[in-house]
């Protein structure tokens, strides 16, 4: 089937103003009518929910964690972009729009990405508004910062907690809508299916996460903004409650999951100490302009890193790319570290890590301006390695921490089941095959307070509906999957633990589907992960019962699911046959190890449709469209 | 290293609950505290023995979810303060160590399972009053009104707080002052939340004394044990802000 985004028609610049105003509007009197489901809370879900109880629709919003303000959009570190211009050094709708675009290798919806871009600086004026304690200058306005893939800065940050901040604003304009009774809040409640009745997306099916009751929510329309699928690799920068779960029971019910292939692998994290580890840290790509990567010449070179000579030394980076040096792009950094550790010369234990040297700059700079520059950097470091790196070298390895794909959206932000909409990290409409740094705290605000407010209006006011209660059959039905399932899980009464099949699973969606990827490891993984399914549903164990807060149930629902995605991420790898952004096709690759695009035949996105357990899910193409951009080899030497 | 945990085990918020002892064999060094509970976890599961349930997510010190008492300090700030219990690693306890880990307790925070407990009262605290009332859409430019950078810096060190609710656990009283004062600082010190302060204060506080939290001690064991470090100077700005509500 050919997709089509409903992209309006009309000029870049015109079209989002040109379809507000050809949108359908609800009376006002007559939105208290309508009832929106929101599942999740993080920056697009909690800008949503406060947004839409604003306008005056009852909002029902369900999160996972104990509070809506703990959702993962937390952890973000660095910024939010937005094209203000205010360090008057040539920003402009146009240029954000651009550098997303190309950042994303060419694989992105122009006019989703070109509306992003417009809706940015009302996103600063709101979290100002809020009371975001953004970085300010003496004279009282708002510093800003450049981010990779951008020669403008256009960041705004607070301190190394943008994201923290960023939802604590939504959080607390969601917090006075369900004082004000507006929003009805159901937290520590995790969505195990969605209803669809007539075809249209009426409702969802949870599970109390501390009783364990299974319960029905019907609605008009309903909202997923449940994140990335980052922890089906097991190790992320992900918190470790972060799932598929939600996205992919939508697949299930026939919403179309677009580009899962697309992941995206910091360079600088901190590395896997061992086989306990439960999730990885990041590092500030910044410490790369300061730091030098480096491994042992030699295989096997077990001497302590200020022994090895400088002759043995290999700077990898510098080496193979003299114009970049430390600072080449997040992706080559990212696969030079692994292909120096295949061929056996990582460090540390387990060999795989590679060290990120001050000592040249130390000597250079002097330690009190390499303290001043990245203390707080180097006492995290040293909290969870034990190392000082003022000492001995830093040792980093990269570590998947977001996923561009996601359930396909049209320029509504509906997926293909009418009445579904999806927001922030769980659709893949604005980031292409490649995110740039500072862009999803954008997006995910973009999508809650600017979109969608004015797109599921439309939906709404133009869709005609039957009155639908949970006694509906399509309830009942979804409500007895789920409680089969449950059922399920505490009577395979297997050896192995939930946790040793993530892991298993992770390793090796890691091996084959990770940094670098080929046709061959593909087609092993595709062999592999039928086959540890297949033992997860015979030989796992789940203790406990259903009634009552249990984790081992909550994550082997949450695994079973990666069970069966992970297997349609390895298919989406092995048909995308080119190189593009974070999936990189070893076959096709520059003499200079550049990714190598096929704009011939790949210029879509691939949209996958279930086609029942055990069948290979059937691929939809969505053309995309350049009418305002030339496609380019992605070069930034 | 192999270490002897000594567990608050409660079944539900009914359960009288008491403690269990567990040994954690061939712990590394390397592991997070709960990468230790979570390796013990695995071990009993094995055995078929129910696991410890225990609140964590980020597990890097930010989203303030994960919530133990470790030797009778909350996120055990006695061997790394300035942390969450999610950062503090086993290299800092010493091989044959005994370690007795319970939840948060206080009145407001009534414990569901094992080491995890309600805490839901933070957040009815927010929905009084914790907020700047501006709806999506309208608001002026971002720099239409300066905000001079101490004042800025102050909001900023304030809005740190993760409310993990450390400082709750860590006094006598179960006060919830740091908390509060956290977010009446944050908002009143910038002119976006200066102009509700009055009523924020007023209600906020009245829901604080609802869910019943206790009154400040003025023994700053909240500030010692918070792992965003939040001063209690804030508290006097709460006093403060609180106060001027009745002239």
């Amino acid at each position: 089937m050919i997709l089509d985004g409903k992209t309006p028609s009309g000029p870049l610049a015109e079209k989002w103003d040109k379809h507000r105003f050809e949108m359908k509007l609800v009376n006002p009197a007559n939105k208290r009518k309508y009832s929106v489901i929101v599942v999740g809370s993080g920056l697009a879900g909690a800008s949503a929910a406060a947004s839409m109880a604003e306008l005056g629709y009852n909002v029902t919003c369900f999160c996972y964690q104990d509070s809506p303000r703990r959702a993962h959009s937390i952890a973000a570190q660095g910024g939010i972009n937005a094209a203000k211009n205010y360090p008057n050094d040539g920003d402009s709708v146009f240029r954000l729009f651009y550098d997303t675009i190309k950042g994303g290798d060419f694989r992105s919806r122009e006019a989703n990405v070109y509306r992003l871009a417009q809706v940015s600086s009302s996103i600063i004026d709101q979290c100002v508004a809020q009371g975001v304690p953004f970085a300010r200058e003496y004279g009282g306005f708002l510093a800003n910062r450049s981010f990779g893939g951008a020669l403008v800065s256009r960041t705004f940050y607070a301190r190394g907690q943008t994201g923290q901040q960023l939802l604590l604003g939504a959080y607390q304009a969601l917090s006075k809508q369900i004082g004000l009774g507006k929003v009805t809040m159901i937290p520590q409640t995790e969505m195990l299916d969605l209803v669809l009745v007539d075809g249209q997306a009426r409702g969802i099916v949870t599970r109390n996460l501390v009783n364990g009751k299974v319960e029905s929510h019907a609605a008009d329309a309903v909202v997923l903004a449940t994140g990335g699928y980052g922890n089906v690799f097991f190790l992320s920068t992900n918190a470790v409650g972060c799932n598929v779960t939600a996205t992919f029971r939508a697949y299930k019910k026939g919403a179309f999951f677009a580009n899962p292939c697309y992941t995206q692998i910091h360079p600088t994290c901190i590395p896997v100490t061992g086989d306990h580890q439960s999730k990885l840290t990041l590092m500030s790509e910044s410490l790369r302009n300061d730091g030098r990567v480096w491994v042992p010449k030699n295989k096997g070179d077990k001497r302590a890193p200020g022994d090895v000579p400088e002759g043995a030394r290999d700077y990898y980076l510098e080496r193979k790319y003299p114009t970049y040096g430390n600072l080449a792009p997040r992706d080559i950094s990212s696969r030079a570290a692994k292909q120096v550790c295949d061929e056996g010369r990582g460090v540390g234990p387990g060999g795989r890590g590679v060290y990120l040297d001050f000592s040249e700059a130390a000597k250079r700079l002097g330690e009190p301006v390499i303290r001043e520059r990245y203390a707080n950097l180097f006492d995290m470091y040293e909290r969870i390695t034990g190392e000082n790196p003022y000492k001995v070298p830093m040792r980093i390895y990269p570590a998947v921490h977001y996923t561009m794909g996601g359930l396909w959206v049209d320029y509504n932000l509906m997926s293909n089941i009418p009445g579904l909409h999806v927001a922030g990290e769980a659709n893949f409409s604005d980031h292409g095959a490649n995110r740039l740094g500072a862009s999803a705290l954008m997006q995910g605000l973009a999508d809650g307070y600017f979109v969608l407010p004015y797109t599921i209006g439309h939906y709404l006011a133009s869709t005609p509906r039957k009155p639908v209660t949970t006694e509906h059959a399509a309830f009942k039905k979804a409500e007895a999957d789920v409680n089969e399932k449950t059922r399920k899980f505490l009577s395979i009464k297997g050896k192995r633990t939930v946790t040793s099949f993530h892991r298993e699973l992770g390793l090796l969606l890691w091996e084959y589907c990770g940094m670098a990827r080929n046709d061959s490891g593909l087609r092993k993984a595709l062999a592999k992960i039928p086959q540890i399914r297949e033992e997860f549903w015979n030989n796992v164990t789940v203790l406990g019962e259903n009634e009552g807060l249990n984790r081992s149930l909550e994550r082997a629902g949450r695994v079973a699911d990666f069970l069966e995605f992970g297997e349609l991420m390895v298919q989406d790898a092995l048909h995308r046959n080119e190189s593009c952004g974070g999936h990189f096709r070893e076959e096709h690759q520059t003499d200079e190890g550049e990714a190598q695009r096929d704009d011939e035949n790949f210029c879509y996105v691939a949209a996958w449709q279930y086609d029942g357990d055990g069948k290979p899910a059937i691929l939809n193409k969505e053309p995309l469209v350049y009418e305002n951009v030339h496609l380019a080899q992605r070069s930034y030497k | 290293m192999n270490l002897t945990l000594r567990v608050w085990r409660q079944k539900n918020s009914q359960d009288a609950g008491k403690i269990a002892e567990y040994p954690a064999h061939d712990i590394s060094p390397d592991m997070s505290f709960l990468e230790m509970l979570d390796v013990v976890n695995e071990e009993l599961t094995r055995k078929g023995e129910d696991p410890i349930e225990f609140d964590s997510d980020c597990r890097e010190g930010i989203c303030g979810t994960c919530s133990l008492v470790i030797n009778g300090v909350p996120h055990g700030a006695q061997y790394e303060s300035g942390t969450a219990a999610c950062q503090l690693h086993m290299r800092k306890f010493k091989d044959g160590e005994v370690i007795t880990i319970e939840p948060w307790r206080a009145k407001a925070f009534p414990i569901i399972k094992d080491l995890v407990c309600d805490r839901s009262s933070f957040d009815r605290i927010i929905q009084a009053g914790g907020f700047v009332s501006v709806s999506t859409g309208g608001a002026p430019d971002a720099n239409a009104l300066p905000v001079g950078k101490p004042r800025a810096e102050r909001a900023m060190d304030a809005a740190a707080c993760i409310g993990c609710g450390a400082c709750v656990a860590a006094c006598k009283n179960a006060s919830a002052m740091l908390f509060v004062s956290a977010k009446i600082s944050h908002l009143a010190s910038l002119p976006q939340g200066r102009v509700e302060a009055r009523e924020r204060a007023l209600s906020m506080v009245a829901q604080m004394d609802k869910e019943g939290f206790g009154n400040c001690s003025n023994q700053s064991e909240c500030e010692a044990v918070c792992p965003k470090e939040i001063s209690v100077d804030f508290i006097a700005q709460l006093n403060r802000e609180y106060l001027k509500t009745a002239l």
